[in-house]
């Protein structure tokens, strides 16, 4: 007839047990909470990598050079060169053999000393191509970014970035002030917004006192060996590339083409001295951490619900018995077994329902507790609400539906003769 | 003549471990509207089979039983909780109210089972309550109320449907004298009022109210007395 009234009129007989109804709904309680803490934490965790994967872009591939382990080669006493990493020529045959690569940006990285007038500031001077700042998106915000033509001509041109101008140019100077990296003196054509990365590391592009001069530049005025040490042993080594970025046209094909540049790599480089990172790939990666997540926490859920749905089972059965005159009764004045069935599993839906509620309640505690102390973000989402809800309405309709039989096939002459 | 009740060699027989309980061997009746009845019989004789079957709990095992001219016989299960609905109210010797329920959720429980929306359902079992006067009792429990006004609201339940027959399993059998007689006066005054009757009791004062007594033995019946209709 009416499900509404059907449903209040079996939460009011709940109401007349109401610690046996509390215990016997804490296993859908558990359940249905552990279903939306799940859900909350993995999607928290999906949207952080999403996070990370967009600012490092989810089309880009890195690959950096990596100092190969090596041993002892020949005499201590001598100077040694260690000849290692990424080539010039790797950068040229990756944009020449790969398609769908839309840019390819080989990057060069060098500690060096900048000077404006009297004012030393120790600056990452990043040999790059103008493609550069096209795949760091950080925006101008003085000047100009490096050109076609400042690659080709080998100009002895800076752009600074937003924190290191702001340690050197202290004295107002602005765009075209001489800067001197090292030895050479640059004139400084850009500034672009810092983007606060991890700071010491060599080869975060997000580096807070940066130099971006164009590549064939540093290469002429700086070379390609480093030295260092000193005194009787002095290291050098010559890299020409400490990083090359390649940018893919879709995201479909990233993992494909760094397949393909891995081997490229391989084949060209006898050492293992590089390596190849994907940030697309952190997400399969963090979709295998949530798979598993999920599967522990579904299967306490789970088995809540089934513990929880038993409950609710045994305690309607109890109360079937208990009732049996009532059903009697009700049968007698005319009430079908189909009406039995409905009364009773709408009790059971009300009693689950009610659970669902609560765990919904206590569901949405876990997540805050767990930002809380874990520091591991949580999203709640209106949809995993209301699965949950779902979900138990569900348990209560499966494990109400046996009591409810037993209820409507009892014989009306022997219910109502029952006390 | 208009039968509200009509029985064709109703037989019924229950297995009971080896043997087989012959309650009803074959009863013929027929009862007129608006007919007050009184069945007797001692414990055994069938009366309680026979009450079964005169309110669709049961199908009679042989024979044939019309309720106001519609054969049970063969209906399912579903069919006889509608004729129940429909035709019949149930008064019982312990009243048989649904404890958790008010007297209101009480009496209008038939209402339920019709469908009638609350509102409507309510102000129905207010009058009914009124009737057999309960009408300042509607929101109390039963366990509230004294055995006698848990009889009129069962009364009242049954009425509810507007049904053409009542029947009454020794409906004073629980109450005091005092209390018994205000009772009888009420199923009085519903005979009057053109309901058909049919009241199990084995007190013979109470039986001689009634315009007919059915006397049953053996699941037979023995004799029927009164004005012959």
């Amino acid at each position: 007839m009416n499900l509404f009234r059907d449903l209040r009129l079996g939460l009011k007989n709940l109401m007349l047990h109401k610690l046996r109804s509390l215990l016997a709904i804490l296993g859908v309680v558990f359940g249905v909470a552990s279903v939306i803490a799940m859900l909350a934490i993995g999607e928290g965790a999906k949207g952080e990598v999403l996070e990370r994967i967009h600012r490092l872009g989810s089309r880009l591939i890195f690959m950096d050079t990596t100092k190969p382990a090596d041993g002892e080669r020949g005499d201590t006493t001598r100077a040694r060169m260690s000849v290692y990493g990424l080539k010039y020529s790797d950068a040229q045959r990756m944009s020449a053999s790969f398609a769908a690569l839309t840019r390819v940006v080989p990057v060069k990285f060098m500690r060096k000393t900048g000077r404006v007038l009297e004012r030393v500031l120790e600056v990452r001077a990043v040999g790059t191509t103008p493609g550069w700042f096209e795949l760091v998106k950080r925006p101008l915000l003085a000047g100009r970014a490096l050109s076609t033509l400042d690659e080709e001509q080998a100009a002895n041109v800076a752009v600074l970035t937003e924190q290191g101008a702001r340690r050197l140019l202290t004295g107002g100077e602005g765009v075209g002030s001489a800067l001197r990296i090292g030895t050479e003196v640059f004139t400084v054509t850009g500034i672009v917004q810092s983007a606060g990365g991890s700071k010491g590391d060599l080869k975060t592009p997000d580096q807070d006192t940066d130099a971006y001069i164009p590549l064939s530049s540093a290469r002429r005025r700086f070379g390609d060996i480093m030295s260092r040490g000193s005194g009787r042993t002095q290291d050098s080594e010559l890299v020409e590339l400490h990083q090359i970025i390649a940018e893919v046209d879709a995201e479909n094909n990233v993992e494909a083409v760094a397949a393909g540049l891995g081997h490229l790599l391989k084949t060209a480089h006898r050492d293992s001295d590089y390596e190849v990172r994907v940030p697309l790939a952190l997400l399969r990666q963090a979709e295998e951490t949530q798979r598993t997540f999920n599967i522990v926490l579904g299967s306490i859920a789970g088995v809540s619900l089934l513990v929880g749905g038993i409950g609710i089972m045994n305690i309607m059965l109890a109360s079937v018995t208990e009732r049996t005159r009532e059903i009697g009764i009700r049968r007698a004045i005319g009430a079908t077994r189909t009406q039995i069935v409905r009364q009773f599993l709408a009790e059971t839906v009300a009693l689950s329902g009610l659970g669902g509620i609560l765990g919904v309640g206590l569901g949405m505690l876990i997540p805050g507790l767990v930002t809380q102390f874990s520091k591991m973000p949580t999203q709640i989402t209106p949809g995993s609400v209301a699965l949950a809800f779902g979900i138990s309405a569900g348990v209560g309709i499966v494990f109400g539906l046996y009591p409810a039989a037993r209820a409507a096939a009892l014989d009306p002459i022997a219910a109502l003769r029952h006390d | 003549m208009e039968w509200a009740i009509e029985l064709e060699n109703v037989e019924r027989h229950y297995p009971m471990g080896n043997e087989v309980v012959h309650a009803l061997r074959g009863i013929n009746l027929r009862m007129e509207r608006g007919s007050f009845w009184a069945v007797m019989g001692p414990s055994g004789s069938g009366k309680s089979t026979l009450l079964n079957i005169l309110g669709c709990l049961d199908r009679p095992g042989r024979g044939r039983f019309l309720l106001a001219g519609h054969e049970t016989g063969r209906l399912p299960d579903d069919a006889l909780s509608a004729m129940r609905l429909k035709h019949l109210g149930f008064i019982f010797q312990s009243f048989h109210l649904i404890p958790q329920l008010t007297v209101a959720e009480n009496i209008a429980l038939p209402l339920h089972y019709l469908g009638w929306e609350a509102k409507k359902s309510f102000k129905r079992a207010a009058e009914l309550a009124e009737r057999v006067g309960l009408g300042d009792r509607l929101r109390h429990r039963p366990s509230e109320l004294s055995g006698g006004q848990q009889q009129r609201a069962a009364i009242a339940r049954a009425l509810a449907n507007d049904p053409q027959v009542l029947l009454a399993d020794e409906p004073t059998g629980n109450l005091d004298s005092a209390t018994g007689e205000q009772i009888m006066g009420l199923i009085e005054e519903l005979h009057r009022q053109g309901k058909t009757i049919i009241m199990v009791t084995h007190e013979p004062n109470l039986a001689a109210r009634a315009s007919l007594r059915l006397h049953l033995r053996d699941g037979l019946v023995e004799s029927i007395e009164g004005e012959k209709a």
